[in-house]
């Protein structure tokens, strides 16, 4: 039990540590946010009420495209000089990798959001400050089901060909019920009513969230030996 | 499954589909609301329910390859998602068929119509993933996971859309099922239903031998 | 320790190892030679347990490869050509990170230790993205003897070494099979590795050429047999 929780815990800190050296991934996510910022901006034009009313989407949307970046490159790193094949020969239970792994990912995906929301609150123009609250948990729960999914799919898809093309062609289909469930929930907190008025689907969240970090866990190792 | 009862089940499914389309054009009645355009439904019907059953083969396939790592598992899973989405592919069209002259729509966000749309979405990347993966060992355990994901997904899906359809517009009847449905209707419905199945069955265990062929042949080996 | 028999593997329609069978007892070693593309590779990371031969038997420390490939990747400590390097962590990172995976003894002590066991303390605390290919073999060395493996498998562990290198690598191995361990290491010089070998096999185009006690060969022989069947092997 401590065995794998140093094991989960070493890997987060190892990712992280790459992370914050190569700085590869952080810094073209925060830009990349900044652009979809106009993107967003242009697409739905100088109308701010038209921008607002689409402002869940948008947010959500943000995290996505961001997520199906960061996320996708997850085992890169591994994929370098064997690293892939030490992981396979260390001993235990492998799914502390993975767990490890998702740890980071939800890290990265964090700061960026929190990047997004400053973002958009700032140019336009929206109050997030006084929901900050109840959409963290909203936010929070579809990050996580946007991540666990992620996670697994960008260890499968690591070593096979068209891998950039492969893993949003699968990742998306699969996050359907976490979008609507996301941006649903997301539309009643800004209106500012009462989080338990999206109380069936945070609840449908918290089940997809579970279901999916199970099978993670559970299939892990043999994606790591495929 | 040998040859011989490959080709009895095939005759079978033959012989079923005849009656499915005697009895979906002859023997059932003339819908009193939406007239003849109802009849898809002996098409849409069966085709979505056979589309569950192949992708609930995807699910013991893939669960079989991971637990016991054979590749006979494998080539079931791949099969069962191929026809699947074949017939997917077919629910959809029919009920864009359905959906025309009735609402004036080829296309309509409805609960049931969204939901198998990314079913057929999720299994479609599930092919085009195994296309990619040449290695029958390494294709069988990565689309594994994915077929358990995609499994697993699909009560979500169906939750989620719902709800999400129940939002934006109160559910209305948006089948080609009228209700409640009568006799020589579910009749032939049921007759439909059979030779879908039998069609389904008959094509799963040509493509799993096919795909037992592919795997077994062993081209000239270079050095 | 090692015992495989028919050892057949191919990627699709290429068939990279062919009927490859040979034996090693505990505490020694066995040089792997070969031109390149001839599967030494590939039999190494069999003989990991990393990747499952297509038909033959195998035993490694007594246990069936085939059937526990896991119990066969805990006896061994592999260092191949990518090293298990993260370019941008340092070599004490590095090394921290492969002990706290492998469940070992990672003390700030214990990883000093071992980096001055393989000179690269000097060099601890700079990111391995700077080191040379022989520096960073270097690290795997010290990652594979933080624990007590019984089995190095090691890939071509000479090339990129100058002689004070190729000298220490040799001293390292010694002392490692005097301590017990078994040693596969492939190469393609006939330096340092045949120092160290009690055994020799010559594999070509997938297949074993030659299995002979080291002892038997003088190396002016060595050198002839493996030009002969080399080139009978690549005329084939």
């Amino acid at each position: 039990m401590i065995g794998y929780a140093r094991r989960t815990w070493i890997v987060l800190w190892k990712d992280l540590l790459v992370e914050r050296r190569s700085k590869e991934s952080l810094n073209a996510l925060l830009f990349f946010a900044l652009l979809l910022l106009f993107l967003f901006q242009f697409a739905l034009g100088p109308d701010q009420d038209r921008l607002h009313a689409a402002l869940p989407v948008l947010i959500w949307l943000g995290f996505v495209l961001a997520g199906l970046l960061g996320l996708g490159r997850s085992f890169v790193a591994e994929r370098d000089n064997d690293c892939w094949d030490g992981l396979r020969l260390t001993p235990g239970d492998k799914s502390a990798i993975y767990l490890g792994k998702l740890a980071g990912n939800l890290v990265v995906m964090g700061a960026v959001e929190v990047v997004i929301l400053a973002l958009f609150g700032l140019f336009y123009n929206v109050n997030l400050v006084s929901v900050l609250g109840p959409l963290a948990v909203v936010l929070a729960l579809g990050t996580l089901g946007l991540a666990t999914v992620g996670t697994l799919f960008a260890a499968l898809t690591a070593g096979v060909r068209a891998r950039e093309l492969l893993f949003p062609v699968l990742l998306l289909p699969v996050q359907v019920p976490v979008l609507l469930a996301t941006v649903s929930a997301t539309q009643v907190v800004l209106a500012g009513q009462p989080l338990g008025d999206a109380g069936a689907w945070l609840r449908l969240l918290v089940g997809a969230d579970l279901v999916y970090l199970v099978i993670g866990l559970l299939t892990f190792e043999f994606i790591l030996d495929a | 499954m040998s040859a011989r009862v490959t080709r009895i089940l095939g005759g079978l499914a033959l012989l079923a589909l005849a009656a499915g389309l005697a009895a979906g054009f002859g023997y059932a009645p003339r819908e009193a609301v939406q007239g003849n355009v109802q009849r898809i439904m002996y098409v849409h019907v069966p085709a979505v329910l056979t589309a569950y059953l192949a992708f609930g083969l995807v699910l013991v396939g893939s669960v079989g390859a991971l637990a016991t790592g054979r590749l006979s598992w494998d080539r079931l899973a791949g099969a069962a998602a191929e026809l699947g989405v074949v017939f997917t592919g077919i629910t959809i069209v029919s009920g864009s068929i359905w959906g025309k002259p009735t609402w004036g729509t080829w296309w309509t966000w409805d609960a049931r119509l969204t939901s198998t749309a990314v079913l057929f979405l999720v299994y479609a990347g599930y092919l085009l993933l195994r296309a990619m993966v040449d290695e029958p060992e390494r294709r069988a355990r990565i689309a594994a996971v994915v077929g358990v994901v995609g499994a697993a997904n699909i009560p979500i899906v169906h939750f989620s859309v719902k709800w999400w359809r129940a939002l934006h517009q109160p559910s209305t009847i948006l089948g080609p099922e009228p209700s409640p449905i009568a006799g020589p209707i579910a009749a032939a419905l049921l007759v439909n239903w059979v030779a879908f199945t039998l069609l389904f069955l008959y094509l799963l265990l040509r493509r799993v031998e096919l795909a037992r062929l592919e795997d077994a042949w062993v081209p000239e080996t270079r050095r | 320790m090692i015992e495989a028999a028919g050892i057949r593997k191919a990627y699709g329609a290429t068939l990279v190892l062919d009927d490859v069978s040979l034996t090693l007892p505990a505490g020694q070693c066995l040089a792997l030679l070969g031109p390149n593309g001839a599967g030494k590779t590939t039999l190494l990371r069999i003989l990991a347990g990393l990747v499952r031969p297509g038909a033959g038997r195998l035993r490694v420390g007594g246990v069936d490869a085939l059937r526990d490939p896991e119990a066969v990747r805990a006896q061994v400590g592999m260092v191949a050509h990518g090293s298990f390097v993260y370019e941008d962590l340092t070599a004490r990172e590095n090394l921290r990170f492969w002990a706290v995976m492998g469940g070992l003894d990672a003390s700030p002590a214990r990883l000093r230790e071992r980096l001055q066991a393989v000179e690269l303390d000097a060099v601890a605390d700079e990111r391995a993205r700077t080191f040379s290919a022989g520096m960073k073999r270097r690290l795997g060395l010290a990652r594979v003897t933080l624990g007590r493996l019984p089995l190095l498998l090691l890939d071509e562990p000479f090339s990129g070494l100058d002689r004070h290198g190729q000298k220490w690598l040799v001293e390292f191995l010694l002392a490692f099979k005097a301590a017990g361990g078994t040693v596969v290491l492939t190469t393609h010089s006939f330096g340092g590795g045949l120092s160290v070998a009690d055994r020799v096999v010559i594999l070509a185009g997938g297949r074993v050429l030659l299995e002979r006690a080291a002892a038997d060969l003088p190396i002016d022989e060595l050198h002839r047999i493996y030009d002969d069947i080399v080139e009978g092997a690549a005329a084939s």
